[in-house]
């Protein structure tokens, strides 16, 4: 069969799938549209948080990332999983024990504060917003990659899909297709994980053919890998260029964002028992930490083939580059995509790929007669071309495309369900019209899930540049608004309500204006020069924490203790026992 | 007031274990995996720097060998205090 026509195949039966699972779960209460009833498996909810949280970015663009940034990209690594750690010790178990629906009504409750309430609100609409404005992106960029359709009518199909089972089955219906999904984007990114790991270096396990010597050659991989990106001019692929505090505070961001995130701590609330949530935190991170270890030896190998196809002779040799003309047919697949492209800089028919931003390489560059690098590659391309690099078939290449679907579809969908549910329940319910009966509520969470998957596909479709840039930002919001307030309404019995709306409104107005400033109003500005203590914008969210921390804590001293019956909430969620 | 003490106790437990793993947490990812890489990268292991390792793989497998470690503690915990659903 055709590669379009296979994959088409491959991605109406995936969707086939998902549609029969939402209506064999439709939700039948708002229990059931908001939390599943709490009746999740913990195995089935780890599954479906390592979907939820697994997008588009991690799935596609995370490998790429690590072959161009080496080192340097340890920080997403250890970032996007060090917050499980702190989702299983600091929050998961106390936020099940409480039992309601959403984070905004724990900390409405908590604070007994209806301002609180709508702060956190607000915080989760931004954050939520933000995020899910990327994944709608991704859906169209999968689509019209693999099945050459416009982005916007990629979009509209991925909107239908999510529209029907986030409507129609809630967080039911998406917890079930999100365990579907997982297995459908871990296969998916397995398979030609497998193959390349094999065919480099003969052992098929990634994690230890990242380690591994290179088949035939007697070098470990790693230390090929640096020397020859040494000397195309790179900096050495095991050691980075980034300050060692920008690191820090990098990771830092990720870690306490992930923890932060509303999509993914709502997850821990539709396990049965306090001890599923800690048993589910487990089996989370075990899903995702599968597709996270692989991830870097899927960039390592990526990077190493894509040098030894463009540079197969001595560096600086007249006969050591690839003749354009000789090129292997993926080259040619992906040049027409434009994910790759090549200016013949120097009119030799070759193509010299090196770092020609390297000063001190200029004089060694020329000295070769080479006049700039003349590849362009983007990063996507590392998983997106790696199975027809290591010539599997077709059908491996359609699962990727079903794969990229799957994981941009389940993250867009927790996130929908949300910003649906924050206002059905946290807005309407709770603030506008308490008396709403549980049938009409249900329907108002219906009708907002609709109005934020158009909006989200909006966005998708004309993505403001904000936007777009604060997608990975989102973590930095989450970790300077609500991770704060929510674990200091679980560790201190002290921490009130003027002390905690001060704290997340301090946060986040912080952090989104320094986000603001460096990445729309002052782009020239934006570098290591400019920033405070050497504070990228996407690690200022790990100081924008630390003032709301500090801000609350001062806040709450000064203003008088929360009420009795507080201290006694306090106490009753930190034990698993119901209290009577 | 004796159900009190033992939820204190439990809650002392709770944080004891917690504030361990967490100082394992820490040491991997930040010490191990940024503060101290240049000087573990001198140590070298099948083909990795040690460095290097950590921020890309070991300390993910540390993350969840703690949590691991944290489900089982707090479920005898549980159980000692008698604080189970």
């Amino acid at each position: 069969m055709e590669l379009k026509t296979l994959t088409i195949v491959v991605v109406v039966l995936s969707f086939a799938l998902y549609i029969g699972i939402a209506i064999w779960s439709k939700a039948k209460s708002t229990g059931d549209f908001y939390i599943a009833g709490k009746g999740v498996h913990p195995i089935a909810n780890g599954m479906a948080t390592a979907a939820d949280w697994m997008s588009a970015a991690s799935f596609i663009s995370m490998a790429g990332i690590i072959a161009f940034a080496g080192y340097d990209a340890s920080v997403y690594l250890m970032g996007w999983t060090g917050g499980y750690v702190l989702l299983a010790l600091l929050l998961a178990p106390y936020l099940r024990k409480f039992g309601k629906f959403t984070v905004p009504q724990f900390i409405g409750d908590r604070y007994y504060s209806r301002t609180a309430r709508i702060v956190a609100v607000i915080c989760l609409i931004i954050i939520s917003f933000t995020y899910v404005a990327g994944q709608m992106r991704g859906v169209g960029i999968v689509f019209s990659r693999f099945l050459e359709v416009e982005i916007v009518t990629g979009l509209i199909i991925g909107m239908g899909i999510v529209f029907f089972y986030a409507v129609l089955g809630g967080m039911k219906g998406i917890t079930y297709t999100q365990v579907a999904q997982y297995c459908v984007l871990i296969f998916a990114y397995m398979v030609p994980a497998i193959f390349i790991s094999l065919q480099a270096t003969g052992n098929p396990i990634p994690q230890f053919a990242f380690g591994s010597e290179i088949s035939g050659e007697g070098m470990y991989l790693l230390t090929k890998l640096d020397n020859v990106v040494q000397s195309l001019g790179f900096t050495a692929y095991t050691e980075g260029t980034k300050e060692t505090v920008d690191v820090f505070f990098i990771t830092a961001a990720l870690m306490v964002g992930t923890a932060g995130l509303p999509h993914v701590i709502v997850r821990f609330f539709t396990v049965p028992k306090v001890s599923d949530a800690r048993k589910s935190a487990f089996w989370a991170l075990f899903f995702i930490t599968i597709l996270y270890t692989t991830a870097p030896a899927v960039g390592a190998l990526g990077r190493m083939n894509l040098i030894e196809t463009i540079q197969p002779g001595q560096v600086g040799s007249v006969d050591g580059n690839l003749e354009y003309a000789q090129k292997p047919n993926w080259f040619n697949t992906w040049e027409k995509t434009g994910l790759l492209a090549f200016e013949d800089k120097n009119n030799d028919g070759r193509i010299q790929y090196y770092n020609d931003k390297n000063e001190s390489f200029k004089a060694t560059a020329e000295s070769y007669g080479w006049k700039g690098s003349e590849l362009k590659v983007d990063r996507d391309i590392m998983v997106l071309a790696n199975p027809e690099i290591a010539q599997l078939p077709n059908w491996v290449i359609a699962l990727i495309a079903a794969g990229g679907i799957a994981a941009a579809l389940s993250t867009a969908a927790g996130l929908l369900l949300v910003i649906s549910a924050a206002i059905s329940h946290d807005l309407v319910k709770g603030m506008l019209m308490p008396e709403i009966s549980e049938k009409k509520e249900l329907m108002v969470g219906r009708i907002a899930a609709a109005f934020a998957i158009v909006i989200a596909g909006y966005l998708g479709a004309n993505p403001p540049g904000f936007v777009a840039q604060v997608v990975a930002l989102a973590f930095g919001l989450a970790a300077s608004s609500l991770f704060p307030a929510i674990l200091m309404g679980i560790f201190s019995k002290k921490a009130n309500k003027a002390g905690a709306i001060a704290g997340m409104l301090v946060g986040i107005v912080f952090t989104l204006s320094y986000i603001i400033y460096f990445k729309t109003l002052n782009v020239e500005l934006n570098n290591a020069e400019h920033w405070w203590f050497g504070i990228s914008p996407e690690g200022i969210g790990t100081l924008g924490m630390i003032l709301n921390f500090v801000v609350a804590f001062v806040v709450s001293k000064v203003t008088a203790p929360p009420p009795e019956e507080i201290q006694q909430l306090v106490e009753s969620i930190r034990i698993p026992k119901a209290t009577t | 007031m004796s159900s009190n003490s033992n939820h204190a106790d439990y809650w002392k437990a709770n944080l004891k274990l917690m504030g361990l793993l967490l100082t394992i947490w820490f040491l991997v990812s930040y010490v191990c995996g940024i503060l101290l890489v240049d000087e573990l990268n001198q140590i070298t292991f099948a083909g990795f720097k040690l460095g290097f390792w950590m921020a890309q793989q070991g300390s993910l497998y540390v993350f969840l060998i703690l949590i691991l470690v944290y489900v089982r503690g707090m479920n005898k915990l549980d159980k000692k205090y008698g604080v189970e659903e």
